[in-house]
């Protein structure tokens, strides 16, 4: 009973409601961290002695966030890291800091990130807040995030990419660094990550 | 003298296996006292660096003595079919374990690709490294197999005495006494 143009007219309507409708959500999306192309870096700093620092990456981890410019409130994080990716350059002191002196990886394999929200405060800055779990204990932290800055990528994606700086008190995870003297009670946090859209 | 035969050991036999019983021993209790050590004490690089060193000429030490006794004859084993049988593989498996705590050993330090110093006189390269999880890996390797072998040690030590003592061979003397017994 439906002329072929009221079916025309109809379908026009659909499809245009439809292409129309990514563009309510264009600038909300999933990302996915680009571990494969290790774009992203978890970085550590502690004291030695007082008298420098060691510094050490985890190389295996993996994640994704959620980012949307026009309401940045809304975003999100969730990272996965595998703790015996720990790297120092020295194995012996790798070989000791995941052992049950410290670390203790072979009983807490993973530590995650689960954000829980979000706090702007500037443009392209703000507080990341949620909780990590490390050494099996689970403690809220902070992260301050900056965005660097994002786009399309020279082969057919779209990436948006942040720093975040934290400073993590280990013996609120259980961690006991008593024995490396006082001034290695606290660890530096520097994380690049760079997210792929999904 | 020089050469086993089938009556005795050599000299060069006898004054390795009595070096590298007493590196055996020294080892495992630097090991052992070593890894009780805080980082603030003075010992904390200072015992891991003999240890180490030591480890690597002991090292050096077996795989020259491996050759030596497979080039060598050996002296016929004492006791009855079921001891020889048992002696004989409590050898191989002292020979296995030894070998395999001080490759362990080596693995671990060598686990990022760095060598080890011996006696500050040289660096042996690494020449396996990135394992997954190498170090920690073959901590426990190294742990266990140390642990096995002087058990081993302390049964072989027992067995020889058991022959000398209550069997009243000369089981000791050929080890001590270069060229076999005068008398059987």
């Amino acid at each position: 009973m439906f002329s072929k143009s009221l079916l025309k007219t109809v379908t026009g309507v659909a499809l245009g409601a439809a292409a129309l409708l990514p563009m309510t959500q264009a600038s909300a999306a999933e990302y996915k961290i680009d571990s494969e192309g290790q774009h992203a870096f978890i970085q550590f700093k502690i004291s030695h002695l007082g008298y420098s620092y060691v510094l050490g990456t985890f190389e295996d981890f993996t994640g994704t966030f959620s980012y949307d410019p026009d309401s940045p409130e809304n975003a999100s994080a969730s990272v996965k890291v595998d703790v015996s990716s720990l790297d120092t350059g020295h194995a012996e002191r790798d070989k000791h800091i995941l052992s049950d002196d410290f670390l203790d990886a072979s009983q807490y394999p993973t530590a995650t990130f689960e954000s829980t929200g979000f706090e702007s405060t500037g443009e392209g800055e703000g507080e990341l807040k949620g909780k990590l779990t490390l050494h099996g204990t689970t403690q809220p932290i902070t992260i301050d995030v900056e965005h660097i800055g994002g786009g399309d990528d020279p082969w057919g994606g779209y990436r948006q990419g942040f720093e975040g700086e934290t400073t993590l008190t280990l013996s609120n995870f259980g961690i006991d660094t008593s024995k490396l003297g006082p001034t290695a009670s606290t660890v530096d946090m520097y994380l690049v990550v760079e997210g792929i859209r999904q | 003298m020089w050469r086993n035969s089938v009556h005795g050991w050599g000299l060069p036999s006898i004054l390795l296996h009595w070096l590298s019983a007493a590196l055996v021993v020294a080892l495992f209790v630097l090991g052992w006292w070593m890894t009780g050590l805080g980082y603030y004490d003075r010992w904390y690089q200072l015992a891991p660096w003999w240890h180490k060193s030591l480890g690597l000429t002991l090292l050096g030490l077996t795989l020259v003595r491996m050759v030596w006794r497979l080039i060598q004859p050996t002296p016929e084993a004492h006791g009855v079919a079921w001891e020889r049988v048992m002696a004989h593989a409590g050898h191989c498996l002292l020979y296995v374990l030894l070998l395999t705590v001080m490759v362990s050993g080596y693995l671990i330090s060598t686990a990022e690709g760095q060598g080890i110093s011996v006696f500050g006189v040289f660096e042996l390269p690494a020449l396996i490294s990135d394992l997954p999880s190498q170090a920690t890996l073959a901590g426990e390797v190294h742990w266990y197999a140390a642990w096995a072998l002087i058990v081993l040690a302390v049964g072989h030590t027992l067995a020889a005495l058991k022959h000398h003592i209550f069997d009243r061979r000369d089981t000791l003397r050929r080890m001590w006494w270069p060229g076999g017994p005068r008398r059987q």
